[in-house]
């Protein structure tokens, strides 16, 4: 059963992947691109906990907190200057 | 692994991957940029979410004893979702009203 | 008691934290938590702003209920919605005016209010102490309104009571 779930869900976690890049590469406003960054590293914490399923290793979820914790304080930052830069501007 | 247990996974395993795409469907299809935040604040967060706990009952049932550190994952989504979107939403006001200027 | 424990509610959520993440494996990881959960809240008591006091366990049960159980509707309207024509879809911006003043509740409203269904929240207007939300398909901004106060907001007055 897991056999065939987990390759079906890999591949819609790559689908979602390629949605989210490709609202990254069209934008069209650099708030849009922060979006789907921050929906690309969701997509990623996603992907990486189906990996430590398929290999049946627990190490991965350290990884998958690690991006959590990243990609939050990524967005948090970039939004904040997105914020402030146009004021100093 | 009982049969139900891995029946129980393999259905969360899919409606976690399937909410995932389709806030990332949301990223990609709603015509405008308030619009496209819905997507991936509440359908993808609540995707991984069900995905990590996949990943829990996988491992406390496999493993040596319960997997207890993908509960921390799951809240620590679901309270930095709404914070991002919150943040990315003033940007973008902050960036609208400096345009229409 | 209230030096050696300045924020007993952060000590528990340490204490919870360091446990679950290192799977409750064994004894040392016990100690070593109980010594962070009384160290760090000492440690960083300057940095926190002040909180209210008495919170009400039992409403504050069911308001969680509530929340993830609307976070599920909320995930399969939006998928409706996206897998759905786009030409009926009706967004606006709302403002909700709030009936407190307490940036801590006000903050925790507007996460849930990012959770759940059609809405996502923008700004807290410190001076007239509005919520400006964006709502993805509204029919009536009244109603909205109405059912974000009377779901979310009277329940986070009862709990901290303010």
């Amino acid at each position: 059963m897991l056999n065939t779930v987990v390759p079906i869900a890999f591949v819609m976690i790559a689908l979602a992947m390629i949605l989210s890049l490709y609202r990254m590469v069209i934008g069209p406003d650099m708030t849009d691109r922060v979006l789907a960054l921050d929906t690309l590293y969701i997509n990623t914490i996603a992907l990486l906990v189906l990996i430590g399923i398929y290999m049946n290793n627990s190490a991965y979820f350290e990884s998958a907190l690690l991006i959590a914790i990243m990609g939050f304080v990524g967005t948090v930052a970039l939004s904040k200057y997105m914020l402030r830069g146009n004021i100093i501007e | 692994m009982s049969i139900w247990v891995e029946y129980l996974i393999s259905f969360l395993i899919l409606v976690g991957a399937g909410f995932t795409l389709l806030g990332s469907i949301g990223l990609a299809r709603l015509p405008d940029f308030f619009m496209r935040v819905h997507g991936p604040t509440k359908t993808t967060t609540l995707g991984v979410g069900a995905m990590v706990m996949a990943s829990a009952i996988y491992f406390s049932v496999t493993g040596d004893g319960i997997s207890l550190h993908e509960i921390v994952a799951t809240v620590f989504l679901f309270i930095t979702a709404p914070v991002s979107a919150h943040l990315l939403t003033k940007a973008a006001l902050h960036i609208a009203s400096r345009v229409s200027k | 008691m209230s030096r050696l424990l300045p924020h007993p509610a952060l000590s528990v959520a340490i204490f919870l934290v360091w446990i679950a993440l290192n799977n409750a494996s064994s004894t040392g990881h016990f100690i070593l938590a109980f010594i962070l959960a009384i160290g760090l809240p000492v440690l960083t008591q300057r940095f926190w702003p002040e909180r209210p006091e008495k919170v009400k366990l039992l409403p504050a049960i069911r308001l969680f209920g509530i929340v993830l159980w609307d976070i599920l509707l909320a995930s399969i309207g939006v998928a409706k919605l996206v897998l759905g024509p786009l030409g009926k879809v009706k967004p606006a911006f709302v403002e909700v005016p709030l009936d407190m003043q307490d940036p801590f509740v006000g903050t925790l409203l507007a996460s849930i209010v990012s959770l759940t269904p059609g809405t996502v929240s923008i700004d807290i207007d410190r001076s007239r102490w509005v919520l400006q939300v964006h709502a993805l398909n509204v029919d009536d901004a009244e109603t909205l309104i109405k059912s974000i106060k009377t779901r979310y907001e009277k329940p986070l007055k009862e709990i901290f009571s303010c």
